[in-house]
């Protein structure tokens, strides 16, 4: 009936709505040093903990108020961004790259390949998530490229378990059996004719893994195995923000608004994305 | 074809052997990984714990002590051959046993686990039957809407969103620790909440409460979510098949048609998931208690990691993974016997 339609409409908003947040926040965090309204590090005491700029008390220039050493909030949110979208990209696709070839070896492939692969992914999922990405920053020392390594490490199962099922649905449809009458290799089956089938949903985990990383990022950053203690990052600024939350509350809702936005974002971006891409509702 | 009972209990005992044969060799894994990731670390967890000025000498002596000498190998083994004694090591940072601080802080990580997934069944299973029974209206789509936004936040941020709300702008439940410290505890287990209900304490068992609701429900929001998605899904294919059609017919409500048939068959599917899910919720304890101070294991676990504790982390992790492949196994179990499939032959 119409539920394809609607669902295809639906599809429309969210794809505009959640990816005019991201392209927003992407700009933001690029022109980083053309559009802050101040240094992001800059202290300044005779300035602490001013309220945002529709409270009284609060300083032109300073539309989101400072934290306690007098930097300014907005600023700080805008340079976190950009921490935040390089562990987005850079985790996510790292994470995708590893974990779909191995999910589309496994699942088109089978036998003792798909066995090995899947007790590996048993052993993974065997760990609770966020106090291995801890673990793992302990263990490579802080900054960016161990929150990226750390993040690719654990959350490529994520991409391996959808990527592997839905393969071995593939490689039992009539086309796979076609095509290898026609005498194409098993290699070549698989990347020409059995991944573009699962590429939607790659894209869509894609989109929801760029929102874990981000949330995986603030959380070492809250208790502090991140990045270092200067550059702010979004979980950094919430971690402030919750020591500080009787005294100045905008220190936490601002940079918790602008987390909540980009990982629903994300996660709706990459389902809008599917449905468009998803050839069975055209 | 039909399956004599001995014929069921033989296939539901071979299939038992199978997953406890593959749960062991998972646990050796994580046990192997684990053991390797932290043999990698750099800092040496000796030089943390002597105070400065201490001697070569007094190195060398821990070191052998806590068999750091020994290859990473060897090592291993004499670790693995404690852990099956039931001998996890000594902590390094608090010099106790690692499997009684383990056991000490457990019962408080399960207690909010299982709170936090008794919130989720009963919120998610609500809206479920509510958004079944009133399909295709506005409280459907309102329902997909809010579930929709709660399985995308994580539970690290609700916790945030909790804590603003009722411990800053109406602070009514407490957003830090496991009871209030001037009470008196009369316990004898670590199962507070538990021992608060049979000991009819009850002033104990809602100051317990309160103290848990903000992170129990922070973990409960997305499972809610989970279950609410599927099994309103799956009972929207139910409601359409030939015998529920029949008990409409019979004049039952459109409740008591869901809640008297449909339920029943709509639930096999969900469970399965509630199992993996139920996982998720227990590795999300991690930092959920951090955020909210609570004296549970993933609190101590963080504390480990900072300290380089690494005989603590190796029992926690292991620990946590024991509890993942048997909630994976118990599932699994209940699955095989409740499918009609299996269970008629």
């Amino acid at each position: 009936m119409d539920e394809g339609r609607v669902s295809r409409h639906r599809a429309g908003a969210k794809l505009w709505l959640a990816g005019g947040w991201l392209l927003l926040a992407l700009l933001a965090a690029i022109l980083a040093p053309l559009v802050a309204p101040q240094d992001p590090l800059a202290q300044d005491l005779m300035l602490e903990r001013l309220p945002p700029f529709w409270i009284d008390g609060a300083e032109p220039g300073y539309w989101l108020g400072t934290d306690s050493l007098g930097r300014d909030l907005l600023s700080r949110l805008i340079f976190g961004g950009r921490i935040a979208f390089i562990v987005a990209f850079a985790a996510a696709s790292t994470a995708c790259l590893v974990g779909s070839a191995l999910g589309l070896v496994a699942g088109y492939f089978g036998g003792w390949a798909d066995r090995v692969i899947s007790r590996i992914v048993d052993v993974w999922m065997a760990f609770p998530p966020v106090l291995f990405a801890i673990l793992l920053v302990a263990v490579l020392g802080t900054g960016l490229s161990s929150v990226v390594l750390a993040i690719a490490i654990i959350d490529w199962t994520r991409f391996c378990r959808v990527i592997r099922a839905e393969a071995m649905g593939q490689s039992r449809m009539d086309y796979v059996e076609n095509a290898r009458i026609a005498g194409y290799g098993r290699v070549g089956i698989m990347l020409r004719e059995v991944l573009p089938n699962v590429v939607p949903s790659i894209v869509a985990l894609l989109s929801l893994e760029m929102g874990i990383a981000i949330i995986v990022e603030a959380i070492l950053s809250f208790v502090n195995l991140s990045i270092s203690t200067d550059d702010p990052t979004w979980g950094g600024i919430i971690a402030e923000g919750r020591l500080s939350i009787h005294q100045a509350w905008w220190v936490l809702v601002f940079p918790l608004v602008t987390l909540i936005l980009t990982v629903l974002s994300f996660s709706q971006f990459g389902e809008a994305l599917k449905t468009r891409f998803d050839p069975v509702l055209w | 074809m039909s399956l004599r009972a001995p014929a069921k209990i033989y296939m539901l005992l071979q299939r038992f052997l199978i997953r406890l044969l593959t749960m062991v060799v998972t646990l050796f894994g994580v046990a192997v990984v684990v053991f390797v990731v932290i043999r990698v670390a750099p800092g040496d967890p000796i030089a943390m714990m002597l105070p400065p000025g201490a001697t070569d000498a007094d190195i060398a002596r821990l070191r052998t002590l806590y068999g750091l000498d020994k290859t990473v190998v060897q090592q291993f083994f004499i670790w693995l051959a404690g852990v099956v004694r039931g001998d996890f090591g000594t902590s390094i940072s608090l010099r106790q046993d690692v499997l009684g601080l383990v056991f000490n802080r457990l019962p408080a990580t399960l207690e909010l686990a299982v709170v936090a997934l008794a919130m989720a069944i009963v919120l998610g299973g609500t809206t479920a039957v509510l958004g079944a029974r009133e399909r295709g209206t506005m409280v459907e789509t309102g329902i997909d809407i809010v579930s929709g936004a709660a399985l995308s936040i994580p539970d690290f941020l609700w916790g945030l969103v909790l804590i603003l709300l009722f411990g800053v702008l109406v602070p009514i439940f407490d957003i830090s620790g496991r009871v209030s410290p001037q009470l008196d505890l009369p316990f004898v287990t670590q199962f507070y909440l538990f021992e608060s209900i049979l000991r009819l304490r009850l002033d104990l068992t809602f100051d317990l409460l309160k103290h848990m609701l903000m992170p129990a429900v922070a973990l409960a929001l997305p499972l809610a979510a989970i279950i609410s998605q599927l099994l309103k899904q799956s009972l929207k294919e139910v409601l359409d098949l030939d015998y529920v059609v029949l008990a409409r017919v019979k004049g039952f409500s459109e409740t008591q048609v869901i809640l008297r048939e449909a339920l029943r068959n709509a639930a096999l599917p969900t469970l399965t998931l509630v199992g993996v899910q139920f996982t998720f919720l227990i590795g999300g304890t991690v930092i959920v208690e951090r955020l909210f101070s609570y004296e549970g294991l993933g609190n101590m676990a963080i504390d480990a990691v900072i300290n380089r504790d690494l005989p603590l982390i190796q029992g926690i992790v292991l620990v946590f993974a024991l509890l993942f492949v048997l909630i994976n196994l118990t599932v699994d179990m209940m699955y095989a016997l409740l499918n009609p499939r299996l269970r008629h032959g």
